[in-house]
């Protein structure tokens, strides 16, 4: 975080704190003394561990998994088919980078691009106003995806006045159900839960706390630099060998308790949750956001037939371990496809094109350094 | 897409600032970003949006936990009670400024 080095470059990578925080780790885990299972649910986090390495300094005995924290990898080959739809019929589908390439049964985006469809990258929300405000003669969608960190924006540009020949297909997802689907699901063994930094800044850390109660499971919302992770693990390390199930905030910076009450208005006054697949998951019950009835004139599936036409899927796809990789049950490597049929230039699961993807973030970083 | 990157407010317009992000200067919106934010203000921004004013003392907050933390370690390692500090190397990251999508 280049602008201020004082404090963000030195201060929280500094090698000797994160000895502490090291030594500290492995104290707790000698007194746990059997093997704890952590995940976090955000591509910000792995990219962090896999690049700083921050695996090697853990202790036998503990690991840290990536649950669902990739917003494309859990987007579903029907939303990116239904934007292939809305592209093929003439309509210009604006999208996030991250979502260019996401093989839908078929195709990419990317792939219909190539064939003639008009299909532009987008940096944020409001670029895709302006680009509709360019085109007056032509229908622009949003095919908007993301977890709340983007669906708050979403939801603030469509209260900004958005131009009519604008529609927004949404295939935001919601982050606190897919944890409670998680800790649901029988072979999925999670003894703490690192909560997306990021996410809880828009929803406040005090919104595990019903989760905690409900399913005990310690949960500590962490920051994004090497030490902050560092500090979050120490942290439900101390939960778990306390015995008690709680909820701490590690990344105090930038989450509150509340968190931004601004940014969830908006969100509530724009979208509802309905029950969804995330790809390779599960249905997680009210894990999606549709936009509401009040916005159903900016709604895509409304103004467009998106039913996308049949198409085969991809055999490969069948041996893609993508959703194992994300309820925590397989790391890439346990996967035929990584690294020899499946690697970013030419990928088969969502999870190796983007740079929030599991596989992608091993592929590059490398997942368990062997030091 | 959901990376959330810290920039500082210099210029602000209605609900749009123009915020320093070290090596490049973007236009962000302040639809949502909750609070009452001035130029010279730190912002957490995501896709084009502030989503959160970074108060300088919280901040600093995290730091002195991480200090204190490090305080107690060197006290129980004076007293014996803790082994002493390896002190090998973390990998340190080259690159400059963040990663983002």
């Amino acid at each position: 975080m280049s602008m201020r080095p004082d404090v963000e470059d030195l201060q929280f990578r500094d090698p000797a704190k994160a000895d502490v925080l090291a030594d500290r780790l492995a104290t707790l885990q000698d007194q746990i003394g059997e093997p704890v299972a952590i995940m976090h649910v955000c591509g910000t986090h792995e990219q962090v561990i896999a690049k700083f390495g921050l695996r090697s300094r853990l202790p036998d005995g503990l690991s840290v998994r990536m649950g669902p924290g990739c917003p494309v990898c859990v987007t579903t080959m029907r939303e990116v088919d239904e934007a292939l739809a809305i592209a093929d019929s003439g309509a210009i589908v604006a999208t996030y980078g991250d979502m260019f390439r996401v093989p839908g049964t078929a195709r990419s985006l990317a792939d219909a691009k190539a064939e003639g469809a008009d299909v532009r990258v987008v940096y944020s929300a409001m670029d895709v106003a302006a680009l509709a405000r360019e085109h007056p003669d032509r229908e622009v969608v949003f095919f908007a995806t993301g977890f709340e960190t983007t669906a708050a924006p979403t939801a603030a540009m469509l209260e900004a006045d958005p131009p009519d020949n604008l529609s927004v297909l949404s295939a935001h997802k919601y982050v606190p159900p897919a944890m409670a689907a998680i800790a649901e699901m029988p072979d999925t063994d999670v003894d703490g839960f690192l909560a997306a930094g990021h996410a809880a800044t828009i929803t406040g850390s005090g919104i595990f706390e019903s989760f905690v109660e409900e399913y005990g499971i310690p949960v500590v919302v962490g920051g994004f630099e090497p030490l902050d992770v560092l500090g979050g693990l120490v942290a439900l390390l101390e939960l778990v060998a306390s015995g008690q199930p709680g909820l701490e905030n590690a990344y105090p910076r930038c989450v509150s308790e509340a968190g931004n009450v601004a940014a969830q208005d908006a969100m509530w006054r724009v979208f509802e949750q309905r029950t969804g697949e995330w790809r390779g998951l599960a249905e997680i019950p009210a894990g999606c956001l549709d936009l509401a009835p009040a916005y159903a004139d900016w709604n895509a599936r409304e103004r467009f037939d998106v039913e996308p036409a049949a198409a085969t899927v991809d055999p490969l796809t069948e041996q893609c371990r993508c959703g194992d990789i994300m309820a925590g049950k397989a790391s890439p490597e346990d996967c035929p496809l990584f690294g020899g049929a499946c690697v970013p230039s030419d990928p088969v699961g969502a999870c190796m094109v983007s740079s929030e993807g599991t596989c992608k973030i091993w592929y590059e970083y490398g997942g368990h350094p062997d030091l | 897409m959901c990376l959330g990157i810290p920039g500082q407010i210099v210029e602000r317009s209605g609900p749009v600032a123009r915020v320093d992000f070290g090596d490049v200067e973007k236009e962000i919106r302040l639809d949502i970003v909750g609070d009452t934010v001035e130029e010279g203000d730190f912002v957490l921004n995501h896709a084009g949006f502030a989503i959160r004013k970074i108060p300088e003392d919280e901040a600093r907050a995290t730091i002195e936990t991480y200090e204190a933390l490090l305080t107690e370690t060197e006290r129980l390692e004076e007293a014996g009670a803790l082994p002493a500090t390896t002190g090998e190397e973390t990998p340190q990251d080259s690159e400059d400024g963040d990663d983002e999508t």
